[in-house]
């Protein structure tokens, strides 16, 4: 199909297009992963620290 | 302003926005790259690396975005002391620092086809490369200084000295003569980009947008979590 | 007045004197920062302040209609480059750009010779800000509303 090779010719520029879209995309996704990542193990460490209090302050009463 | 200073709330409002906004970016990304990549027609001029222009536009629009966003944000912390600007200001770095080195590793990919070189030392790329500087050193003061308070301060300075950089790279391909080219969207005669290019220009731009908003929702929780951890953590060594 | 006030008046001074600053700074360093000078920039320059021959500069323009030539030993090219003011001679041998054609934006690096003549040792495209199809450039070429290629 030659309209498929064309498409990722990107008219003798392929060199250069597809490069710049990918690292986009792999910089926006890291970004991402390591943002929400960070989110929820703070929620874990927040709620195990939660944990921990309100049992030392049953064990205590 | 002062209503969403109550931290449950802003938590709330947080988990409520950040799905939205991270589904709106997904759909949006999809539909912008589908028309950059295929629908829109090649250049006149630049052929098909002007399709490099959907992703590098969006990105140093973002740029420059994030960074007035930080900079109000700082302000807005120094002046009426609001309990979330800083964090909103801290949180927002890393995702602008990011479009930043992607305006620049872009920009640069899209110049050696077009204009026969990777980087020129002209006023518009170089006070971009200083405003990708002046992210790292804001999240950098943020890291170094031990007190939490100490440090927002310091870098809220940081932050509204820099601000000066974001007029001088909007303007700086009027004030000098540069290799870069003047504008093309926000100029005062109108864009000259073609509607067919345009369009997906700005569904690409609103992705970004919507892309930050869901990111900022996410690193706040994080900070305002990582707040409370260290206080608690405080509280238990000092009873 | 309140304590906020005080710290917006102290902020909002505070940018103020730095923006006066950053501009008189980069007012100040106009004459260094310069990244190309236009062919009647030049000119302008020669007159006040000679820029010796040899010495690394940047030119920037339009390549002149009917200008473009190769030179008597085949490999170097020779162009005029104008500004609708003033044009200027330019002769280079190396690789040229894609975009390079007559009416395209170009900058060039080089020196300048003796006879004027300037000697590029790199010569960069500069396109501009207008983005439209080829067929819709076509068709402005076809209704004579083509406006060229503009700076």
């Amino acid at each position: 199909m030659d309209g498929m090779g064309q498409f990722f010719a990107m008219g003798g520029y392929a060199f250069y297009v597809w490069p710049a879209f990918a690292i986009v995309l792999v910089v926006m996704a890291l970004l991402w992963f390591a943002s929400v990542r960070g989110w929820r193990k703070s929620e874990q460490t927040l709620a195990a620290l939660r944990r921990n209090r309100r049992q030392r302050e049953s064990d205590e009463a | 302003m002062h209503y969403f200073a109550n931290p449950a709330r802003f938590t709330r409002l947080a988990g409520i926005i950040q799905p939205w906004a991270g589904a709106l970016a997904a759909i949006l990304l999809v539909v912008g790259l589908y028309l950059a990549l295929v629908v829109v027609p090649a250049d006149y001029q630049q052929g098909d690396t002007v399709r490099i222009m959907f992703v590098h536009v969006p990105s140093a629009w973002m740029a420059m975005f994030c960074y007035s966003f930080l900079a109000v944000a700082s302000a807005i912390a120094l002046i009426w002391k609001h309990p979330l600007a800083d964090l909103a200001a801290k949180a927002s770095a890393p995702i602008g620092a990011g479009f930043t080195f992607l305006a620049l590793v872009t920009g640069s990919i899209w110049g050696k086809p077009m204009w026969g070189t990777w980087w020129v030392w002209d006023a518009r790329l170089t006070s971009v490369l200083i405003l990708f500087f002046l992210y790292l050193g804001y999240m950098a003061l943020w890291q170094s200084i031990e007190d939490g308070q100490k440090a927002a301060k310091a870098a809220a300075v940081l932050a509204l000295v820099g601000a000066i950089n974001v007029p001088i790279i909007k303007f700086s391909v009027d004030w000098w003569n540069t290799l870069h080219q003047p504008a093309s969207v926000l100029r005062m005669d109108g864009p000259a980009i073609h509607p067919s290019m345009l369009w997906p220009l700005l569904i690409m731009a609103l992705a970004f947008k919507a892309y930050f908003v869901a990111l900022l929702m996410a690193r706040m929780r994080m900070e305002l979590n990582l707040r409370r951890i260290r206080a608690l953590r405080l509280a238990e060594r000092t009873s | 007045m309140t304590r906020k006030q005080r710290r917006l008046y102290i902020v909002g001074g505070f940018m103020l004197i730095f923006a006066a600053a950053a501009a008189l700074v980069l007012m100040a360093f106009e004459e260094n920062i310069v990244f190309f000078y236009s062919p009647s920039e030049l000119a302008q320059k020669m007159k006040e302040q000679p820029i010796p021959p040899g010495r690394r500069l940047r030119i920037g323009g339009l390549v002149e209609e009917d200008s473009v030539q190769r030179d008597a030993d085949g490999v170097t090219m020779i162009f005029r480059v104008t500004d609708t003011v003033d044009v200027l001679p330019v002769r280079f041998r190396g690789l040229l750009p894609d975009l390079f054609r007559e009416g395209q934006g170009i900058v060039a690096e080089g020196s300048l010779a003796a006879d004027g003549t300037f000697v590029a040792t790199e010569v960069l495209a500069k396109h501009d800000e207008t983005y439209m199809p080829k067929e819709v450039a076509e068709a402005l070429k076809k209704a004579g509303q083509w406006q060229g290629d503009p700076k």
